[in-house]
């Protein structure tokens, strides 16, 4: 059984990955070394300077981490709820079902920024429809301009468009629990609820875990929707780290100080996901 | 009791199903405006609000000399780069997925996980952490600004998909498959391609419309790796929305280029009510 064949079928995928990955990662990581930016465009050494300036000086980064941490829990945590619901929905029969699930679908697959244009127009402080309904009560909330308002508005375009991921995670999840424990449920007499608490649930338990995990992971990278709606603002309200990362490199021309700041977030990313990992599974298995 | 069980079930189902169509209700009823009807303030339904133009949808279809936006390239930019990354990311990553899911791999700590999670870990990676060397990679490489250079970014993108998907869907496919095939005197390509392929294609389908999805839908490594002679279709749209947005054009836009993905939802629909994404998904 051991001629290599398994190298032939392993190999074609994982080096054309590493060729294209294995370049950019190293280069960060050299870049992040040196003090390139617009005057000075050039690979020098400057040791550690740029780390140091990084966890020293720069409250900036780690405020756009804190938003971020806040804004991609958030947003995972409402997409999870709704997507969980809308799942049990339209799982059982229903007049419909299938319609509902197409449309409950629909947003996925749009693509995030131009939908985000979209918003933009219907969030509008003035010309926008929210805004002409809320007038009716003489509101006018402004949107994109105010400090907390404009986070709120990144959170329900986030929730909009991927908590059809969930939904179809989580639907696909609950279209595969095996019947039996329902059938036993009903004869012991379980209502809907007990049967959610003490069946359903605990069977999804590892389903959600992977669905959420996926779903913090995509979140984490916000960049897009900020882009668009905000580009950030007002002032610095609603800069995620990559987008700080971006201002820092893209904007600023800053390379080696955004490769800094890219290695460290990474870093820090892979990290704190390897966290959440280990005490989602220890939450969600336990309650069985 | 029961009556107000459904009763509340199906305000939620509506409740949910408005949230969804707003945005594109708005879009539908804005593209059909022009100048005027925009800047005074939110109207939504034509004649009687406002006296619909076809402004909007009349500049997609203008050169851009004769002051249009010509979305045409930017579309066929995006299917075209779409499409070839999806594919070359489903072949390899199915390949890569077999060997994963059927043989074992030791070398030194590495083990079948780490290779699997070393795939999917490339998802983890922020989009702006890799723009600054591909930019820089791709300008070496002479890449900048074409078709192959968006190409080969794009399967670091889609390929992770592509394994994620498939490695899960051959553990579910029996080991017996493959080995009946090999006693019966094929050897292990012919029993990957005649035997446990065609056993696959749901979930290859699926794998498949995830690439798809998330090679339509991306936005950044297009905006930064791309200027003026490739242009995408997001790209193309989000430039319109500038100081001055025409609001007609942009939602014009916006619809047509969605329109293609909405028929996946329908797929995903089909394949998720017959039972089999829940074999692929998981």
């Amino acid at each position: 059984m051991n001629f290599g064949h398994k190298y032939i079928f392993l190999f074609p995928g994982l080096v054309v990955l590493l060729g294209i990955i294995i370049f950019p990662i190293l280069f960060t990581i050299r870049l992040s070394l040196s003090s390139w930016d617009s005057f000075f465009p050039g690979l020098d050494f400057i040791g550690i300077e740029n780390y140091v300036r990084l966890f020293t000086d720069d409250p900036r980064f780690w405020e756009s981490f804190f938003r971020l941490s806040f804004l991609s829990i958030t947003t995972v945590f409402l997409q999870y709820v709704i997507g969980f619901g809308l799942a049990l929905l339209v799982w059982q029969d229903i007049k419909f079902k299938r319609f509902f699930r197409v449309l409950f679908l629909i947003p996925m697959m749009t693509t995030p920024v131009i939908m985000t244009v979209i918003w933009k127009t219907f969030f509008h402080e003035s010309l926008g429809p929210v805004n002409d309904f809320l007038s009716l009560f003489d509101l006018t909330p402004l949107w994109l301009s105010d400090e907390y308002l404009a986070k709120v508005t990144v959170i329900i375009v986030e929730v909009w468009q991927w908590t059809p991921f969930m939904f179809l995670l989580l639907l696909a999840g609950l279209l595969s629990l095996p019947k039996e424990s329902y059938l036993a449920a009903s004869i012991d007499g379980a209502g809907p609820i007990r049967k959610f608490v003490y069946v359903t649930f605990p069977l999804m338990a590892p389903i959600s875990i992977g669905a959420i995990i996926i779903r913090l992971i995509e979140a984490s990278k916000i960049m897009d929707t900020v882009y668009v709606l905000t580009s950030g603002g007002p002032g610095t309200s609603t800069e995620t780290s990559s987008f700080y990362i971006f201002i820092k490199g893209l904007r600023e021309f800053q390379m080696g100080y955004s490769a800094a700041l890219s290695f460290t977030y990474l870093v820090i990313m892979i990290v704190s996901l390897t966290i959440i990992a280990k005490v989602l599974v220890k939450l969600m298995i336990r309650e069985k | 009791m029961r009556s107000f069980y459904t009763f509340i079930k199906y305000s939620c189902i509506c409740l949910w199903s408005v949230f969804v169509v707003m945005p594109f209700l708005w879009a539908i009823s804005t593209s059909f405006k022009d100048f005027n009807s925009v800047t005074g303030g939110a109207t939504y339904i034509p004649w009687l609000q406002f006296e619909p133009s076809l402004e909007g949808w009349d500049v997609l279809l203008r050169t851009p000399a004769n002051g249009g936006v010509d979305i045409v390239e930017p579309y066929f930019n995006s299917i075209l780069v779409t499409c070839v990354a999806s594919l070359i990311s489903i072949i390899l990553g199915t390949l890569s997925a077999y060997a994963l899911s059927r043989f074992t791999f030791k070398a030194g700590f590495i083990k079948n996980n780490d290779i699997t999670f070393f795939f999917i870990s490339q998802r983890i990676m922020p989009p702006v952490v890799l723009s600054i060397p591909f930019f820089i990679m791709l300008g070496f490489l002479g890449l900048l600004d074409t078709i192959l250079g968006l190409v080969i970014v794009y399967i670091v993108l889609l390929m992770p998909i592509a394994v994620w998907i498939m490695v899960d869907f051959f553990n579910k496919i029996p080991r017996e498959i493959d080995e009946t095939a090999l006693i019966d005197g094929c050897n292990p390509f012919q029993a990957f391609f005649k035997v446990v392929l065609p056993n696959s294609i749901p979930g290859l389908i699926v794998a498949g419309l995830f690439c798809l999805i998330f090679g339509w839908t991306d936005f950044f490594f297009a905006f930064i790796l791309t200027f003026t002679e490739v242009q995408l279709l997001p790209v193309r749209i989000v430039a319109l929305n500038s100081s001055i947005t025409p609001w007609w054009s942009l939602s014009a836009a916006a619809l047509v280029s969605v329109a293609p993905l909405i028929v996946v939802a329908f797929i995903v629909e089909r394949y998720l009510s017959k039972g089999n994404l829940s074999g692929a998904l998981k």
